[in-house]
This record gives C-alpha cells, sequence and structure tokens, in this order.
C-alpha cells in the first residue's frame, strides 16, 4: 500500500486510539523511581527475577519452534475444514483467560490432573511449584503465536518453487531445508519472537499452576505483583525494565511480524 | 455534567459502584482481609435485614493487596485487615476516620490434604524439602504469622510457593497439589485436615472507617464490634476481643 496522509476525519480518532494506548505507559514510566532504578537493577532479587524469567521464556520460545513449526506446516497444507478446526484449537489458548489457563494445565498436569496424577503415582515426580511448570504455563500461551505467524509465512510461499524442485529430483526433506525454510524464515523468526515476548509477560497461568517462590517459580511479573503491595517502587522499577525489554524485542521485528 | 457522571456511574457500576450512589440507595464498601469471607458474608445479610436500602459491596484480597488500594484511592468505606501492621500503613497516610479499633484474632493451623499424602504430623514436618508446602508470601499478615510460629520452634519453613492471600494457600491444599500449608484455624474447611501448632503466633484484626465514608460505614463497623459480629465471629472459631 502506499503512503499517504490520512483524512482529517480518520486522524483524529486515530490520535485519541494511540494516545490511549500510549499513555498509561508513558504514565507508568514517569512513576518509576529512577534514581533508585540503578540500586533496582543490580539488587540480587532484581537480578534473580530477570534471568528466571528472561531464561523459561528463552526454553519456552525453544519449545514453541520444535513444537510450533510442525504444526504450523500441518496447518498450511491442511484442509481447508480441517484447518478451521485445527485454527480454533490453536488460538484458545491465546484468547482464554490467562488464569483460565492456568486452571486447565492444573486439570491436566497438576499432581491430581488427568495426566499428572498417573506419573505422580508411578514416579512421585509432580509439575506444579516446579520451573518446569514455569515453562509450561509460558509455553501454552505463546505457542499459538508461533504457531499462527509460522503458518502465515508458510501460506505466503507460492507452491511453484517446491513443485519445480521436486521436479528437478529434490526430495520431501530437502525441499523443506533448502527451498520452504529459508522463504519462511522471517515468519519463523517473527513466530520465535512474538512468542518470547508472550512468555515473557506471562502472568496470570504462571501464578494459578505454578505458584510463586523467589528463585523458582517467580518471574517479573508476579514479582511485580508481589512488590505492588510491599515496595511499589520496586513494582514499578520492574515493570519498567519488562516493559522497556518487551518494546525492544517487538522494535527488533521491524515489519517482518505481520503480513506486509 | 450531572448526565455525564450518571451514564459513567450506569457504565462502571460493574466494577465501581460506591461513589454513585445519589437518592436513597446507598452503598457501604468494604475491604477485607480473605480470611473474613465466611463471616462478612453473613454479616451482610443481616447489616441489609437492619438498613434497608443500603448495599454492602464486599471485596476480599491478601491484607497488603487491600491496604495498596486504599492507598491508591480505592472507594471504599471500611477496612478490615489481618494484622494491626498492614493497618498502620493506612492510618499512617490519614486515610482512616478515627482509630482502628481490634475486633478479633486468629492463629495459624496447619492444612494438608484430605488423605494426607505427605503424612504430615507436625509442624516440623514443614520444614522437609521433599514435601510440597504452600504458605502465604511473609509480606502477607497469613505468611507473617506463619515464619513467627516456625521462629517460636526454631524451625526454618521450606516452602514451594508464596501465595498472595490466605484462601490461595488453602485452594491449593484443598486440590491436593500441596501436600501442606499453613493458613487460619478460621479457614479450615471440609476438603481439608487440619493439624495444630502449639504456642502458635496470633494475629490481631483491626477494622477502621475511612475518610469520606458513606454514612453507614459506621454502622458497619458497629455491627461486627457488636454483639451479633463478635458472636458471628466466635461461631467460626475467631478469637472475640
Amino acid at each position: 500500500m502506499r503512503h499517504r496522509r490520512a483524512p482529517l476525519g480518520l486522524g483524529l480518532p486515530a490520535l485519541i486510539a494511540l494516545a490511549f494506548l500510549t499513555l498509561p505507559l508513558l504514565a507508568l514510566l514517569a512513576k518509576v523511581p529512577w534514581r533508585r532504578f540503578g540500586d533496582i537493577l543490580v539488587e540480587s532479587a532484581t537480578v534473580e527475577v530477570l534471568v528466571l524469567s528472561v531464561g523459561s521464556a528463552a526454553v519456552s520460545t525453544l519449545l514453541c519452534l520444535l513444537l510450533g513449526a510442525p504444526l504450523a506446516w500441518v496447518l498450511a497444507h491442511a484442509r481447508p475444514a480441517t484447518r478451521r478446526i485445527l485454527r480454533t484449537l490453536v488460538t484458545l489458548p491465546m484468547i482464554v483467560p490467562p488464569v483460565v489457563g492456568g486452571v486447565a494445565l492444573l486439570a491436566a498436569y497438576g499432581r491430581r490432573g488427568v495426566a499428572g496424577a498417573p506419573v505422580y503415582e508411578l514416579f512421585g515426580v509432580s509439575l506444579p511449584f516446579t520451573t518446569a511448570a514455569v515453562v509450561v504455563a509460558q509455553t501454552f500461551v505463546a505457542l499459538p503465536f508461533c504457531v499462527l505467524a509460522i503458518e502465515g509465512a508458510l501460506r505466503g510461499i507460492d507452491p511453484e518453487y517446491a513443485d519445480s524442485a521436486a521436479v528437478q529430483g529434490a526430495g520431501r526433506f530437502q525441499v523443506f531445508r533448502y527451498i520452504t525454510l529459508p522463504l519462511a524464515a522471517p515468519g519463523v523468526v517473527a513466530g520465535a519472537t512474538l512468542g518470547f515476548a508472550r512468555a515473557l509477560g506471562e502472568f496470570g497461568a504462571t501464578l494459578t499452576f505454578a505458584g510463586s517462590f523467589p528463585g523458582v517459580t517467580r518471574t517479573a511479573p508476579l514479582a511485580i505483583y508481589q512488590a505492588l503491595d510491599s515496595d511499589p517502587a520496586l513494582a514499578y522499577g520492574l515493570s519498567a525494565i519488562l516493559l522497556l525489554v518487551s518494546a525492544a524485542v517487538l522494535l527488533s521485528l521491524r515489519d517482518s511480524w505481520w503480513p506486509r | 455534567m450531572r448526565l455525564l457522571s450518571t451514564s459513567l456511574c450506569l457504565v462502571l457500576s460493574a466494577g465501581v459502584a460506591a461513589g454513585c450512589s445519589g437518592g436513597d440507595e446507598e452503598t457501604v464498601t468494604v475491604l477485607a482481609a480473605a480470611s473474613l469471607t465466611d463471616v462478612f458474608d453473613d454479616l451482610t445479610s443481616v447489616y441489609e435485614d437492619e438498613h434497608p436500602g443500603t448495599t454492602v459491596k464486599l471485596s476480599y484480597g491478601g491484607s497488603p493487596e487491600l491496604v495498596q488500594q486504599v492507598v491508591e484511592g480505592s472507594p471504599a468505606d471500611v477496612l478490615a485487615t489481618a494484622s494491626p501492621t498492614t493497618m498502620d500503613t493506612v492510618t499512617k497516610e490519614g486515610l482512616t476516620d478515627g482509630e482502628p479499633e481490634v475486633f478479633a484474632t486468629n492463629s495459624p493451623v496447619i492444612v494438608v490434604p484430605k488423605d494426607n499424602p505427605g503424612k504430615v504430623s507436625r509442624l516440623s514436618d514443614l520444614a522437609k524439602d521433599d514435601l510440597t508446602i504452600a504458605l502465604c508470601a511473609p509480606e502477607v499478615p497469613c505468611g507473617a504469622v506463619a515464619q513467627e510460629s516456625a521462629n517460636r520452634a526454631d524451625l526454618k519453613l521450606a516452602p514451594d510457593t508464596e501465595e498472595n492471600n490466605v484462601r490461595s494457600v488453602l485452594a491449593k491444599v484443598a486440590a491436593g497439589e500441596a501436600d501442606a500449608g499453613i493458613v487460619y484455624v478460621t479457614d479450615v474447611t471440609d476438603e481439608v485436615k487440619s493439624i495444630d501448632i502449639p504456642d502458635p503466633a496470633i494475629t490481631e484484626y483491626p477494622i477502621a472507617v475511612l475518610k469520606k465514608a458513606s454514612p453507614g460505614a459506621k454502622d458497619w463497623v458497629d455491627l461486627v464490634t457488636g454483639d451479633k459480629g463478635q458472636r458471628a465471629l466466635k461461631d467460626a472459631g475467631f478469637g472475640a476481643t
């Protein structure tokens, strides 16, 4: 689409919408105790929280790619009717309230959960209250972002490329490795980045499914929630850090994330 | 402007009905520690019977969370917390109308799932690393009381999660996800089994009318501190004052 100036009738509501979205975030930055910011940033508790948050989000992102790319491929190549059902299932975790996601995860993988109970009976292993549970909660909410972004990229690829490669003798795997994957790369990167940002921000499912314990399950959003009651300045400082990290992550995407 | 504020109130009434009440209708908004849920729910119907036309809106949560809401200007008329320390924050900010009054006491108790999978029998079991333990965060009164009780017994508790209010701890134990937790004696339900803590620390519950409260707020405090309220608290297992 060519760039053109918005008509005045659109410009004003657009401006209001933009202000509505950005004002709270700017207000947050204004309330951050910047003089204490340096101290907050180097405090061992903050470092612990950030390491846990970024680390678990990175593992979640990796899982999202490993599991999400194949699912995206299946989605992209499914018949329309099947695709509609699959896409609904994939998108649901993205839409349901995070706390519902947490309750659902407990129902499935909790110690008394459908899948969790037998595992606990047999091996004495239970998932809730562990860092692994944080990763599970984050992956649950981030995976749809990865799948949908990668699926979009895969469906944008002209099938002719793969066909002509196949005609010239390329095997299925070779086609995937040398044609499909490079062409879908921007979508994969976008999916991973969005998934990472979503995992980093996960709160409700984590609190419900993984609990909150310093160094084990208390990620940045949980630490902010906790600090809001006891040390608001710390809550604002941590919020600012998370906001800046998320903004940096999204900025790094440039134009490749949604359809151009 | 009147029209605007009325329609705003209509739009927002689901969340923040207080402050919108005009005419005969009066709303008393009470913020209360999560452990008071059952008693205050019961007292609400008593209050509303005695004060026709007045609606009581209750919001429960961890005491620090409620204190934070009051400090941030949440439109509330009465605040009841589970410890004097949390209430002090509000008093120091000059947000109460008069001195808070202690109306009940409570003590911590160990709770385990009905089938007690962790075979917990005494407080020292909560120091075991291989058991899954849910406690209130130390900032929340139920966490502070648990901590102090452990200190008295010279124990270092080994929690796996620190929840923001006592009902979350109870929920995690009742669901069987945690082997044990510490809640107030008044929180114990049929879904869990309780085990006494010898020489437990006791917490006091203060209640206060907040600045610019609606006129019915004082009546609510009188109800809670009066005979009916004290009897209800005692029936629920609180220590009366």
